[in-house]
């Protein structure tokens, strides 16, 4: 089969199971250590896709290569193919600023600028320009915050500084200031890992609703969380994607011993 | 004699700490009951028993000896009494140079007597030390070792003779500020004494050059402080205009955008900077930069006086460029890794994070190290000194030349004047005022720098 063909074929499926960003046979070098063996993965749209795995595994790293942010550490070095809507993102015609616009990540450790909770959440707007006078500004603050679900227990500070809030809601905080942007996938790094059971729940409540109008692809050590809120289960060990598959069935039937184990808590 | 006991003070502690801990490990092997504190606390126990009650005698003795001496000798001289202080002062100085074997005229007889006596006393007053030091060593010897017991809390004994001596370090570092403080305001209400301490604040002429004998030809003199005081900020203001920008930019490409080996190289060069002597620099603004600027001055029309405030404000701002850079260095530094990230994610460029996130996350650093430079820069005295002027006037051309508090201050005390003379009086409100300033900077230095470590 000509490559053309190839191409034609896997533009179809995509369609067929909505692909909003696969990854073919993408590798990652720290220096001269290799933390990812030739990972494919495809990543549906509107949806929640978990990646699992043992601490060390290459999940986070793995994400980090879908908004390049893998490029700011210096001697990180990525072979193989990332598409988002089949378009390569490491081709260099893609400004990474584009690219970052249009897949936004939330990180481990809630880290809102130093700035007032307005500011946080207004910071990407302006830079792109999405936002032209003050009312609009506004617009987007209010919105933002409010499908983060924050606005109504921040609406009377929101010049005062991010900081100053709890650790759950400046979780709730970053996930605004990343949909401020709208983009289009939402990275998630343990997005919960440190925040308490309450807290937790609350920011899974909103990874369900943001589900609709973004694709969503969360790291996370919780097996439950995994069952909660995803989809679709992607299973690293050692640098290596052991599985992939519908969630339900890597909870109930998964294929590979590596994950049973896993996911039974036999190691990890 | 007093550096001889000092060493058998150490070597007698040092003995004491031997044997108090071989006792301790003795009773500890012994003893049927857990001893509380274990053998080394016992050992230093007995060598602080043994060292300190000596040494503190040493320090007191060192400090009352003389005076105590002096006035034995000077009662033991007929007619002593009548005398005023300073003719005691003369007798008591021939006295002792003829006991130590130099004179210079022949004395009288009862000079004479008074030179023995004080040569009695000398060494009486060694052999007193010497005795009563090693009675107290021995003293505290035996104290420290009869307390080597089970339940002895020797562990508790030692942690509070070393908070003792510590909130005695601390002391010495506070009480000295004071009684530079305490001198300096002493001689500046002598000052305002003399000349009204408005005049001082509010006069808008310097010209200290009076008379200092009732014979000389001078003016009138004037103490107004404006003009010098207004100097300094004109030189600290060219200082900063050179500093921040280059500081900060330079700090800013350092932590940024540079890569590891460019900065492994540069960063240390710019320490280099700051451990330039000021005399260098000193030298630099007015043999190099001062004729450069009045060259260049010239050839644009302007007229730049041979030693401008910019030579020496601009020389100055050099000097204080490792100070800002290095400042803000940490500050941008600290700004966490999370929060860069945090931008980039968002689609921000270099340029925008660094604007809008990092710049102001590290501003209350940045203004900290700019406070810190900015009194460096009032306070600085060399560079001035050699290439700012010695005319007080009020102006802002940079081309002028202008004088500063601390060119004044050296040019006051230099020369021959007397010490309650009011224009080398002045130099000690000048002073003052100086330190006022500075410390008052480094307040709101220290403030900023302090709310700056709370923000994440």
């Amino acid at each position: 089969m000509s490559d053309a063909a190839v191409e034609a074929r896997l533009s179809t499926q995509e369609e067929e199971r909505d692909i909003k960003m696969r990854a073919r046979g993408v590798s990652v070098f720290y220096g001269q250590k290799q933390a990812l063996f030739g990972v494919d993965l495809e990543i549906p749209r509107h949806a929640v896709m978990a990646l699992i795995g043992p601490s060390g595994c290459g999940k986070s790293t793995f994400m980090r290569c879908l908004n390049r942010m893998n490029d700011t550490i210096d001697s990180c070095r990525i072979v193989g193919d990332v598409t988002l809507d089949a378009e390569d993102i490491y081709d260099p015609a893609i400004d990474v600023v584009e690219l970052r616009a249009r897949v936004g990540m939330v990180f481990q450790k809630p880290n809102p600028f130093p700035k007032s909770i307005y500011e946080n959440v207004a910071y990407g707007p302006r830079i792109h320009g999405l936002v032209r006078n003050r009312q609009e500004t506004d617009e987007v603050v209010e919105r933002s915050l409010t499908r983060a679900g924050l606005f109504k227990e921040v609406k009377d500070r929101l010049h005062e500084p991010g900081t100053g809030l709890s650790g759950g809601q400046q979780q709730r905080l970053c996930i605004a200031r990343a949909i401020a942007v709208s983009p289009e996938v939402i990275l998630m790094d343990e997005p919960c890992s440190a925040l308490d059971p309450i807290a937790t729940a609350t920011v899974e409540e909103l990874i369900h609703e943001l589900r609709e109008n973004f694709t969503i692809v969360i790291v996370t050590h919780s097996m439950q969380q995994a069952a909660r809120v995803s989809q679709r289960t992607a299973m690293f060990h050692l640098g290596n994607l052991v599985e992939e598959a519908d969630t339900d069935k890597i909870f109930t039937n998964p294929e590979d011993p590596l994950t049973q184990d896993y996911i039974t808590g036999r190691f990890g | 004699m007093t550096g001889f006991l000092l060493i058998f003070l150490a070597a007698a502690a040092v003995i004491a700490a031997l044997v108090g801990i071989r006792r301790a490990r003795r009773v500890r092997d012994s003893a049927a009951v857990k001893t509380h504190s274990r053998p080394i606390y016992h050992g230093l126990n007995a060598a602080i028993w043994t060292g300190v009650p000596a040494l503190i005698f040493l320090i007191l003795w060192a400090l009352f000896k003389g005076p105590i001496i002096d006035m034995l000798v000077l009662a033991s001289h007929p007619g002593a009494e009548a005398l005023s202080e300073s003719e005691a002062d003369l007798l008591l100085s021939e006295i002792r140079q003829v006991a130590a074997g130099t004179i210079f005229k022949e004395p009288t007889p009862e000079v004479r007597d008074a030179a023995v006596h004080l040569q009695f006393l000398e060494s009486l007053a060694v052999w007193a030390l010497v005795a009563v030091a090693a009675a107290l060593a021995a003293i505290g010897a035996y104290v420290g070792f009869r307390v080597v017991k089970t339940r002895f809390r020797a562990r508790h004994s030692v942690e509070r003779s070393i908070t003792w001596f510590m909130l005695f370090s601390s002391l010495v570092a506070i009480l000295t500020t004071a009684g530079i403080v305490g001198s300096l305001l002493y001689e500046a209400l002598a000052f305002f004494a003399k000349v009204p301490i408005q005049e001082f604040l509010f006069g808008l002429r310097w010209e200290p050059q009076i008379a200092i004998r009732a014979d000389q030809v001078a003016g009138q003199g004037a103490f107004g402080m404006l003009p010098v005081l207004f100097g300094t900020f004109v030189i600290s203001m060219l200082a900063m205009a050179v500093a921040i920008p280059v500081g900060v930019f330079s700090a800013i490409y350092l932590t940024e955008y540079a890569g590891a080996r460019f900065r492994a190289v540069v960063k240390p060069l710019l320490e280099i900077l700051a451990g330039i002597p000021t005399i260098v620099y000193g030298f630099f603004a007015v043999l190099t930069v001062a004729p450069l600027i009045r060259d260049l001055g010239q050839s644009i029309g302007i007229n730049a006086s041979p030693n401008s405030a910019l030579a020496a404000g601009g020389v100055m701002g050099v000097m204080l460029i490792p100070f800002i850079s290095s400042l803000s260095d940490d500050a941008f530094a600290a700004v966490p890794r999370a929060i860069r990230e945090g931008s980039f994610a968002l689609g921000a460029t270099k340029g925008e994070t660094i604007r809008k996130v990092l710049l102001p996350a590290a501003l209350p650093g940045i203004v900290g190290g700019i406070l810190l430079a900015l009194s460096r820069a009032i306070g600085e005295t060399m560079i001035v000194v050699m290439a700012a002027g010695l005319i007080a006037k009020i102006t802002a051309n940079p081309f002028e030349s202008v004088t500063t508090v601390t060119v004044q201050i050296v040019t006051l005390l230099i020369g021959d004047s007397e010490f309650d003379n009011p224009k080398t009086l002045a130099a000690f409100a000048l002073g003052l005022v100086l330190f006022i300033i500075t410390l008052g900077l480094n307040l709101i230095a220290l403030r900023t720098v302090r709310k700056y470590r709370e923000q994440y």
